[in-house]
This record gives structure tokens, sequence and C-alpha cells, in this order.
């Protein structure tokens, strides 16, 4: 038997390599990802289980040990109270990851049943809801997101309400381009002419086929809530004093900037270190769904 | 053409009137309001009469569709309402304001695309393949960084370190390098990155290697090819930075004790004040419509090929 006649009931030839073959996926490891992933472990370990990270407490200090520098028993320095820097970062982890979480929830969740009912309803509910995302696109971000604060109030969650609301825009423009792309393909085609309801195909077919990018947005996002729920916080409307949450860390840390310059420093870093390492596996994700 | 811009006006029109009116719900109709925050201290010792008589002497007790159509009346003939907190005409502490924030804006724009530019053509005529990756992964960091604490780092290294910028009362070019710069980065990574990926778009182009061909140098080539067409995806992300622009000013100027919109916006936070937040988001909002509605109509005058399309559309 020739191979050309066996073409019609074999799998195109991916086959030869005997399935799922490690070798690429090892070619495919980068460093630079593997790092990414680390470090988001690394910061979901230190809100799960602080303890394992640091002895020390992250709101009680030791009066005598104030404003050490970095190095020796506390090694990132202590603050004004002598509350050891390394433990309120480590600490402080639980508010920047629960609040991001929210946020991306709040985001995903509102942001794509819009997208998912302005692209496959289309006509006139399609015209309306990408009105309405204009016009959340057209205020700034960070204005939105202090509109809501006045209402709701104060706090991590608040804040985290009030970024996951800012970001409804992008999710619902990105997933309903997804949906009308989904829509088109032949297998939608196909399930609605062997008979599929409308919320079936949606929820087999439109849905796990438009959730790549939409996954790699949910990444991106999710760094950039922890951003911007640091910013809240470095401006008083996230958790209040002592709580040690990393943008509060930082405005507590600008009033000592003149001496200690790793009260500022070093929160700040680990919010550029996760913050990369989410966009990095973001793009890994969207490359992967291309 | 006619047809189209007027089309393209009126969309813009909605969208502000649909802004205004979701800031009026946000921000006028939900509970917890400046004025009970204010006249209900106990320290005052006004009767619930009195807070009443406040209260209806600047229309808050009228129903929720009136406060609406009178808002959106006064908005229109250019009231923007009284601050509560400060006692003073909204518009008059936008006035005061907006001069600063607007410099500090306009000038951290035009140093995000000077970088952006900067780092899109060095990536390009970088000679080693390690030299461009370095600068083309620059955007990235930029873009990852916390504007708050750029600001504060910058202060740190170039106030305190090198004691370059005085901290207290710098002359007022010095005292701008700084905020300028905190706003820029940020702004200036998204900016760079269209730039790099349509450029290195146009760089694949057979034009280009006609011209290449021809003995064009590759600086010719930036400068008279690929300047043009990377243009039209970088006024893009301009106009959809613009908001990012605007959030970016509030906070550095924050940083740096800065008077401007920023200071305004967070005491109009601190005080519950919906009336000055409202009247700044819906500035904001109408300045964004504004901006991107000019970038709209400029494409054509960018690129002559979507002249045709929009003459077959209209």
């Amino acid at each position: 038997m020739s191979a050309s006649t066996t073409t019609l009931d074999s799998p195109p030839p991916v086959v030869e390599s005997g399935g799922r073959d490690v070798r690429p996926l090892l070619s495919r490891l980068q460093p630079g990802l593997l790092i990414a992933w680390l470090v988001v472990a690394v910061v979901l370990l230190w809100t799960v289980l602080p303890g394992w990270f640091t002895q020390y407490s992250g709101t009680a200090g030791m009066a005598r040990e104030k404003l050490l520098p970095p190095g020796g028993v506390h090694l990132l320095g202590t603050d004004e109270l002598g509350r050891d820097l390394l433990a309120r970062i480590i600490h402080g982890s639980a508010q920047s990851v629960t609040g991001a979480f929210v946020a991306v929830a709040v985001g995903l969740l509102l942001g794509t049943l819009l997208g998912l009912l302005a692209g496959s309803l289309g006509g006139r509910v399609d015209a309306v809801l990408m009105r309405g995302v204009d016009v959340l696109l057209s205020i700034p971000g960070l204005l939105l997101s202090l509109s809501i604060i006045i209402i709701l109030g104060f706090g991590t969650v608040n804040a985290a309400i009030a970024v996951g609301v800012g970001s409804v825009a992008g999710f619902a423009r990105l997933s309903r381009s997804e949906v009308m792309r989904v829509r088109r393909s032949d297998y939608v085609e196909a399930a609605f002419g062997s008979g599929g309801t409308f919320s079936k195909v949606l929820w087999r077919h439109v849905l796990p086929n438009s959730a790549g990018p939409v996954l790699a947005l949910a990444a991106l996002q999710f760094g950039t809530a922890i951003m911007a729920i640091s910013t809240l916080g470095f401006l008083g409307y996230g958790a209040p004093p002592p709580t040690p949450e990393w943008g509060l860390l930082i405005a507590e840390g600008r009033k000592y900037i003149a001496t200690s310059w790793w009260l500022t420093t070093f929160p700040g870093a680990v919010v550029v270190v996760v913050v990369l390492a989410a966009n990095r596996i973001s793009r890994s994700i969207r490359k992967g769904s291309s | 053409m006619p047809s189209y811009l007027a089309g393209r006006i009126g969309q813009a029109l909605l969208v502000l009137w649909a802004a205004f009116t979701l800031s009026f719900i946000l921000l006028q109709a939900l509970p917890g309001d400046a004025l009970l925050i204010k006249y209900q201290n106990p320290d005052m010792g006004l009767s619930p009469e009195q807070i009443a008589e406040i209260r209806a002497s600047y229309g808050a007790d009228q129903s929720l569709v009136l406060q609406y159509l009178h808002t959106l009346g006064n908005f229109l003939t250019g009231n923007l309402g009284y601050s509560v907190s400060a006692s003073v005409p909204v518009l008059d502490q936008l006035a005061t304001n907006l001069p600063a924030t607007a410099r500090l804006a306009g000038l951290g724009f035009a140093a995000a695309v000077l970088l952006a530019v900067g780092i899109a053509v060095l990536a390009n005529l970088a000679r080693f393949a390690w030299l461009r990756t370095a600068i083309a992964s620059l955007p990235s960091l930029f873009i990852s960084v916390p504007v708050f604490w750029l600001g504060i780092v910058l202060i740190q290294v170039f106030s305190f370190r090198l004691k370059l910028i005085p901290v207290i009362n710098p002359p007022e070019w010095q005292g701008l390098i700084l905020p300028v710069l905190t706003l820029a980065i940020p702004i200036s990574a998204p900016l760079a990155q269209v730039l790099l990926r349509s450029m290195d778009d146009v760089l694949t182009q057979p034009f280009i290697s006609v011209a290449r061909a021809r003995g064009a140098s590759l600086p010719w080539i930036l400068w008279h090819h690929v300047a043009r067409n990377a243009l039209l995806p970088t006024l893009t992300i301009a106009g959809i930075l613009f908001g990012e622009l605007i959030g970016g000013a509030v906070v550095t100027e924050t940083v740096f004790g800065r008077s401007g919109l920023g200071q305004l916006t967070q005491q109009a936070v601190d005080n519950q004040d919906a009336s000055v937040l409202q009247a700044i988001v819906v500035l904001a909002a109408a300045v964004f419509v504004v901006v991107n509605l000019i970038i709209d109509l400029i494409y054509p005058l960018v690129d002559p090929r979507l002249k045709k399309s929009l003459g077959a559309n209209a």
C-alpha cells in the first residue's frame, strides 16, 4: 500500500514523530520564560506561605533596629519602626496578588460577557455595546478607577474592583473580535448546520477557540493590575497602614528618601520584576495560541 | 468626505455625551456625597433642617432626572458646578490648574516621542545583534515600571546621589526635567514597540530591497521610506496613549508635589468632591475624543491611499 492511498483516513504526517515528542518542548524552553514562571510561583508562595520565607512579622518591629541598611540579619534593611523590609514585602504580596486576581476576574468576566454578547448577537446590540466600550476607553483608566473608589470607598478590594472595571473595555474588544473571527470559521458553520443550538455552539466551539488571546490579555492585565493597585496604594486609596501593601510601602519610605534609599527602591523593584514576568508569560501564551 | 466628517464629529459628540452621562451616574447619582461629609460634621452643629436647606441650595434635593438635566444644561453653558470642599466654582479651579498640567503633559509627550524614535532608530542602526536586542528590549522594561516609583528613583539618583538638581525650589526649567522624564519613559514604551514593529514590516517590503539595490544607505531609507510608512500605526497608538498620559500626569504631579490637575484630582477624591472629579473626567474624555478625532482626520493626509477608501465609503 503506497502512502498516497492512505491520505484520506490518516492524519497529517506529524504522526511520524510518534505522537507527542519531548524534544521540541525542550528546545522551545526559553530561560527568560522559565524565570518569569519562577518569579510568579515565588510570589504566589509568598502569598500563601509567608512564614516559609521570613521569620519576621510584616507589621511588628523592634525600635532598636530602626532604619538599618540592607545586609546582615535584615537582608533588605528595616524601616523607621524597625520592621524588616523583606518581611513587609513578602507579607504585602497577599494584598497585591489578591487584588490583581480580583481585578483580572472583574475585567475578564464583565469584558468577555460584553464581547461575547456583542460578537454573537451582532446588529443593534453590537453597535450599542461597542459604543459603550468606546466611552469606557475615552476616560483615562486612573480617573475611571478614582471615580469608582470615590463611591466604593478606600481599601484593597475596592481598589482592585476599580482597576478591574478599567480593563473591561480591553477584554470586551478583544473577545468580540475573537468571537467574530471564530464565528466565520467552517466548523462553527458545520456545528450550526448539524443542528447545534446557539448557546451550545457558543459554549462548545466559540468560547474555547477564542480563549487563547483572551488568556494572554488576562496575563498581561495581571501585571498591569499589580502596577495599578500599587499606584492607588501609593496615593493612599488602598489598604490603610500598617498593612504592608507594596504601593503603601513606597509611599511611607518616601519620607526617608534622603537617608534610606532601600525603603523605596526594593518594593518598587519587586513590582517591576513581577510585572515583567507577567508580560513575558502573556507574550508566550499569545505566541502559543496564534 | 464632508458626510464622513459630519458623521465622525457626530460620533465624537455622542461618545462625549455618553461619557458625561456615565460619570454623572457614577459620581452624582450614587449615595455618599461631599455635602453630607462637610456639613453633617457634629462640630458644625447644624440642624437637619439647615442641612436640608444647604442641600437645596446646591440642588441636591431634586429628583435625579432633574439633577441630570440641570447638570447637563450647566455643562453645556460652561458652568461646571461648585466644589463643595473648597467653595469655589469648579471652572475656576480647572482654569488655575490646567496650564501647569497641560505643559507637563505636552512636554512629557514630546519627550516620549523623541525617546521612542531614538530607540527605534538606534535599534535599526545597531551593528551588533546583541546591541540591537538590548535596545529593542528597553520598551518592555519601560512599560513595567510604575510611574510613581520611577519618579522617586529619579529624584533619588539625580537629586540625592548626584546632586544635579536641587530638591527644594529648583529653577523652573530644572524642576521640569525629572517630572517630564518620569512621564515620558512609560509612555515612550508602547510608542517604541509599535514603531519597531512597523519599521520591521516596512523594511521587509520589496521596494526597500529595490532602494537598497540602487545603493541607498540605511539611514536614507529609514528617513525617506520607513518613517512615512511607520507614522500611521504610531499615530493610532499615540491617540490611545493619551488617556495614560493624563493618568501619568496626575501621578507625576503627586510625586513631585507640583500643583495642577493631579493635585486637584487627589483633593477631590480625598473629600469625595464628586462635582470636581466629574468635571475632570469629562474634561479628560473631551480631550481624548478631540485628539482621536483629529488623528482620524489626519490619516488621509499622511497616507493618500486612505483617501480613496474614504471616498468609497462615503
